[in-house]
């Protein structure tokens, strides 16, 4: 090979140097504009009204989101309920108890293809088992479950990556004092990983918040005009009513649906203030 | 009460207890052992059986359509107009899933790649702790903001300087593109952070420029986790729904022209999902049928990923 000038080689390393500078700045400059963009829509919508009002598809002025708002709580809540204990279980079953044989390089594999199902694959299972062949109809629990096994692989990822960073000095101590495995496990392990099990759940809640496809999949209403009333409603989600907005003409509606955008974004950072302030309290007690 | 902790122990405590019926424990800790360790275990198989459940609830309605509509004619026709002709020929959605997510990535791999090179090779500290964030940020948007900011900030751009149609495939592409970003480059910069120092600081010894050691060293060695996240984002924007449903249009006509209307596999699956459409019809059948081609698609993506993770990963210790 024919050694390259100096020149040659510099120019190279700051023409490079130079796009990756580019590369990163498309990115940042990316996020700005889609959340500028968002918020000027969103800006002259609002407004309390918006949380208030029920979606209508003839009048932008007053539409809004009331019952996405608390479709969503409840979907996101049950969600939660569902997939947090298995989830969890999950994950220190295959961290702690796996090993390295046939049955838990099956199980982990299984996890990990479950994260790479698209979403909407997700949908048609729900429509399939839970909407029609267990009779239950588009309702909350319907959308609950199905999010429940999309948002499942997250937490047990999570939950595997806490269990993983917690010393193994931690466990020997306790076995060594007597302890059980399962004592060991619940009083010593998991108190120690529960930051990052939290972690896990607010993951978790960010996904069942913005899943779209799967609950429209399964039958989310487009116009409701009543609160959800329990696991057995039929029901409307905050992005699925975002989306109703968006294939309505768009100058009329779009600001309506960028409002929603700004609701959906607001219950979701403060969940992940909520998690934030617990997780900062968690972490002051240590070994 | 018995609370050796011990097998052997508890062994011996247990056949103690045997003879001397009216000591003989109910409970013991190996019982709540093994009971806690076999509630753990049907916790952990719960995602195998999903999986399962996944690929039999699809494949029971994927059966019947295939005797309503020939396999040839679904997976090498042309003509997709299942509502107003039933014809099904799966191509030209299959044509637009690998445009918009193939021309995605065209976009989104290399920003990605060189954004994880920008941030493991070159950038200060400092400077790493503000982008990083952003990045994460951008990662855990759910995919409908971005669908909304197509509309909104990318449509009538496009409407204006290219003369596209207002729902066009070049929409999607450019949003997907963004989407893919954050994920290939979170999954590269892992696989380049596992690359030890001293090979770099060896080649920077020999007198390598930063580039050159970052080419001809660093990539080489990250090659297969590298590899693996375009493999995974390719998936991902497969798979993706929310943006091609609200951006890329309704018509199913099979072209090549990004600024005409398109449809991808998810797309079509999601819109028809909202629309009236009765149990066991032809059409309903049809959505499952494309999720299981979408599903197998994905599975196959994500698969050679792993093993490409797996198998060529360069071990060093």
């Amino acid at each position: 090979m024919i050694p390259r000038s100096r020149a040659v080689r510099r120019l190279e390393e700051w023409t490079f140097v130079v796009g990756f500078l580019v590369a990163v700045g498309i990115a940042v400059l990316a996020l700005a504009v889609l959340l500028g963009s968002i918020l000027v829509a969103a800006w002259p919508r609002l407004t309390p009204a918006i949380l208030f009002n029920y979606s209508n598809s003839t009048n932008p002025a007053t539409a809004g989101y009331a019952a996405a708002v608390v479709g969503t709580l409840w979907i996101v809540g049950l969600t939660l309920l569902f997939s947090l204990p298995l989830g969890i279980a999950a994950g220190i079953y295959l961290q702690e108890y796996g090993g390295r044989g046939i049955l838990s390089r099956i199980l982990q594999a299984g996890v990990s293809n479950l994260a790479g199902v698209p979403s909407v694959v997700f949908g048609l299972l729900g429509l399939a088992v839970f909407v029609r062949a267990l009779g239950m109809g588009p309702v909350v629990l319907a959308g609950a479950l199905t999010l429940t096994m999309l948002v499942f692989p997250y937490v047990v990822i999570t939950t595997q990556e806490a269990v993983r960073a917690v010393p193994q000095s931690i466990r020997d101590a306790a076995l060594a004092l007597g302890s059980t495995k399962w004592q060991a496990i619940r009083k010593q392990v998991l108190p120690a990983a529960a930051p990052g099990l939290l972690t896990g759940a607010i993951l978790a809640a960010s996904r069942a918040i913005g899943e779209t496809a799967p609950l429209l999949v399964i039958g989310a209403l487009f116009l409701q005009t009543f609160i959800p009333y329990g696991p057995d409603s039929p029901f409307v989600a905050l992005p699925v009513q975002i989306y109703a907005y968006t294939i309505l003409p768009v100058n009329q509606w779009g600001g309506v649906a960028a409002a929603g955008m700004i609701v959906l974004m607001g219950i979701l950072f403060s969940f992940n203030a909520v998690a934030i302030v617990v997780r900062n309290r968690l972490q002051r007690q240590r070994w | 009460m018995v609370s050796d902790a011990s097998p052997e122990g508890g062994a011996r405590a247990r056949q103690a207890a045997r003879g001397v019926h009216s000591l003989a424990p109910r409970w013991t800790w190996e019982a709540g052992e093994t009971a806690v360790r076999g509630a753990l275990f049907l916790a952990a198989a719960f995602a195998v059986l999903v999986t399962v459940a996944i690929f039999l609830a699809l494949v029971v309605d994927t059966v019947p359509f295939f005797t309503q509509v020939s396999p040839v004619d679904f997976y090498a026709g042309t003509v997709w107009s299942p509502d107003i002709r039933g014809i099904f020929g799966v191509l030209p959605l299959v044509a637009g899933t690998l445009i918009i997510a193939g021309t995605a990535c065209l976009i989104g791999i290399p920003l990605g790649l060189a954004s994880a090179v920008f941030l493991r090779e070159y950038a200060p500290g400092r400077v790493r702790e503000v982008l990083k964030p952003v990045l994460e940020i951008l990662a855990g948007i759910p995919t409908i903001v971005y669908g909304l900011f197509a509309l909104i900030a990318i449509a009538p751009v496009l409407q204006t300087w290219f003369g596209a149609s207002f729902f066009n495939g070049a929409n999607a592409i450019l949003v997907v593109g963004i989407m893919i970003i954050p994920m290939v480059s979170s999954l590269s910069e892992d696989a380049l952070t596992a690359v030890p120092v001293d090979l770099r600081d060896g080649a920077l010894a020999l007198g390598a420029t930063r580039f050159e050691a970052t080419r001809r060293v660093v990539l080489p060695a990250a090659l297969s986790g590298v590899v693996a996240s375009f493999v995974l984002a390719f998936s991902r924007a497969v798979g993706e729904t929310m943006i091609v449903l609200i951006v890329a249009g309704q018509n199913t006509d099979l072209t090549f022209n990004v600024f005409g209307q398109m449809t991808t596999m998810a797309g079509w699956i999601a819109k028809r999902a909202t629309g009236d459409v009765a149990v066991g019809e032809t059409v309903y059948l049809a959505m499952f049928a494309v999720g299981f081609t979408l599903f197998l698609i994905t599975l196959f993506l994500n698969l050679v990923s792993d093993y490409l993770r797996t198998r060529f990963r360069e071990e060093y210790d």
